[in-house]
């Protein structure tokens, strides 16, 4: 445990004013960089099943526990 | 001092086979645990000393929690001391017994695998046109859910009254960094296009003895699963199933510290919160964590500070009591997500599913111009959980680099044949490997052989830690058949 003070450090406190707003339009967050993940969201698109409209409608679980 | 916290997880998969119309769940679990080849022992699991339906407030329920008569007829004890049975229509693997949240991380991710191979196998048996799928999450999205729950040893001398007062902030506040990530709200709860966890719709109650309806934040089921005398098993049922590694070494491992520290008296103050229940979703539902909830003696605090309050309370409690190095390691990540969740919670996205997943669904959706209702986005967010490796999104971030991990492929394959080797676990599995053949029946707490010399004999482990491969590792070194380990046993204890 020697390390823990030396690495403590004091939590930063947030600037502007909070964005609670989870309607879609930005999530309260930073835009995500698209370019960055371009060519993964391609190779996605190679292995995201069919039909998909009817994949997500039948999936259908019994609750669990 | 709080005892060693014996921890492990159980998980409760989604199946489905596409193509086979419906009502086929509860065949499609047991033909996965059917299948899977690792060289389990399918014995029959006795529920002699399991009693879900016994609370830990001291009062008992009537006909409640009872297991159905056929699931026990679909049980397996593997060779790394988990068990894979059928629960509720749902295949489950509960991993065994670890001595710390590093190795029941481990344990944890071998389901994934064990899942995997069983998946394959039943695929081979399957007509081309219908395709078996295998889920590590928690909600199908139709606002029915299953469980990832976690199980942590606590002394039979901490009250429960304190488990009540402490636990239900801390449960709701960890899902900052718990959540795998859902699209939408279930259970009518408020709309919401995206949320941190997978389970946090479903807790209606503070505390109690449910787990299929009315979900509480603090289950109260009294089960040891050992000495009732020395322990209690708490049972964590609000978590979600996590991918990544890191991120269920943090679920565990806080959680495991917190409990440490509680059973100590070494918190300041139990934050109890004014409505904890509406805290669990409201905190799931920030994605910008900042939100504030209510505290019960006035004022507001959010789930990021209260996070930071745990992490100063509980830095200074390990500094001080506890030496392994697995607990530095713990602190320092759980510093470092906390501070980026704070800065921007996308720089988590190489540790937490919920901001992996939500960073993918955000550039999916800006690229395609699509709603957040769009099939193909939920679509996506279903195959983040895949077991499959060729199908799982999460492992193509993996396979980038684009999301950590704390084992190597082997690591995971070898935990997958050998069991731990510091708790009772050790010597479940190393029975099952060595003297499956003469094992009729097994429990967390016991293992039932039949032998030709000694009929039904039971071997009684009602100890966690005892069974351990220091001390319970000569003696199955010198016996080479069952019957002489239990005439050893018999000398050991006569």
């Amino acid at each position: 445990m020697a390390d823990q003070e030396k690495g403590r450090r004091r939590r930063r406190t947030k600037g502007g004013p909070p964005s609670g707003e989870n309607d879609g339009a930005g999530l309260g967050l930073a835009q995500v960089d698209s370019e960055k993940i371009d060519d993964l969201l391609e190779e996605i698109d190679s292995v995201l099943e069919e039909n998909a409209e009817e994949f997500v409608k039948n999936y259908i679980q019994k609750g669990g526990e | 001092m709080a005892i060693p916290k014996v921890l492990g997880t159980e998980t409760e998969y989604g199946v489905i086979i596409r193509n086979r119309g419906h009502h086929h769940q509860a065949l499609a679990a047991a033909a996965v645990i059917d299948s899977y080849p690792g060289g389990p022992v399918r014995v029959q699991w006795s529920y002699e000393h399991e009693a879900p339906g016994s609370d830990a407030r001291g009062f008992g329920h009537e006909n409640f929690g009872m297991p159905d008569p056929d699931s026990a007829l679909i049980n397996s004890v593997l060779s790394n001391g988990a068990r894979l049975y059928v629960d509720h229509s749902h295949p489950e693997y509960s991993g065994p017994e670890c001595f710390d949240p590093r190795e029941a991380t481990l344990y944890d991710k071998v389901g994934e695998l064990v899942m995997a191979r069983a998946g394959r196998v039943v695929q081979e048996a399957l007509p081309p046109n219908q395709q078996i799928r295998l889920y590590k999450n928690n909600s199908d999205g139709k606002s029915s859910s299953y469980g990832a729950h976690e199980n942590y040893l606590l002394s039979r001398q901490t009250p429960f009254g304190k488990v009540i007062e402490y636990l239900p902030t801390f449960l709701v506040s960890r899902q900052i960094y718990t959540g795998s990530g859902k699209v939408g709200s279930e259970n009518h709860r408020p709309a919401c296009s995206y949320q941190i966890t997978q389970r946090a719709d479903f807790f209606e109650e503070v505390v109690g003895l449910e787990t299929t309806l009315r979900r509480p934040i603090v289950n109260t089921r009294d089960e040891p699963h050992g000495d009732p005398t020395r322990y209690r098993r708490l049972h964590v049922i609000i978590g979600d199933a996590n991918l990544s590694e890191v991120q269920t070494f943090l679920k565990l491992g806080t959680t495991a510290l917190f409990l440490h520290a509680m059973e100590d008296d070494a918190l300041p103050s139990a934050l109890e919160l004014a409505e904890p229940v509406k805290a669990c979703w409201q905190i799931s539902h920030d994605l910008s964590l900042s939100q504030p909830v209510a505290l019960a003696e006035g004022g507001s605090i959010t789930a990021l500070e209260l996070q930071f309050l745990y992490l100063e309370w509980l830095s200074e409690y390990a500094r001080r009591h506890l030496d392994h190095p697995v607990w530095t390691e713990l602190l320092e990540e759980w510093e470092g997500v906390l501070l980026d969740l704070e800065e921007d919670p996308f720089r988590t996205s190489d540790r937490l599913d919920w901001t992996a997943k939500l960073r993918l669904l955000e550039g999916y959706r800006s690229r395609e111009n699509l709603r957040w209702s769009h099939p193909r986005l939920a679509a996506l967010a279903l195959q983040y959980h895949d077991v499959e490796p060729s199908r799982s999104i999460y492992h193509r971030l993996v396979e980038r680099g684009a999301m950590r991990r704390m084992f190597t492929r082997s690591e995971v394959e070898r935990a997958e044949r050998l069991p731990p080797e510091s708790t009772r676990a050790w010597f479940r599995g190393t029975c099952v490997s060595r003297f499956g053949a003469s094992l009729v029946a097994a429990n967390w707490d016991s293992l039932l052989f039949e032998t030709n010399r000694d009929g039904l004999v039971r071997v009684s482990m009602m100890e966690p830690l005892q069974g351990d491969r220091v001390t319970a590792g000569p003696l199955l070194g010198r016996v080479s058949d069952p019957a002489e380990l239990i005439r050893e046993l018999g000398k050991k204890n006569g």
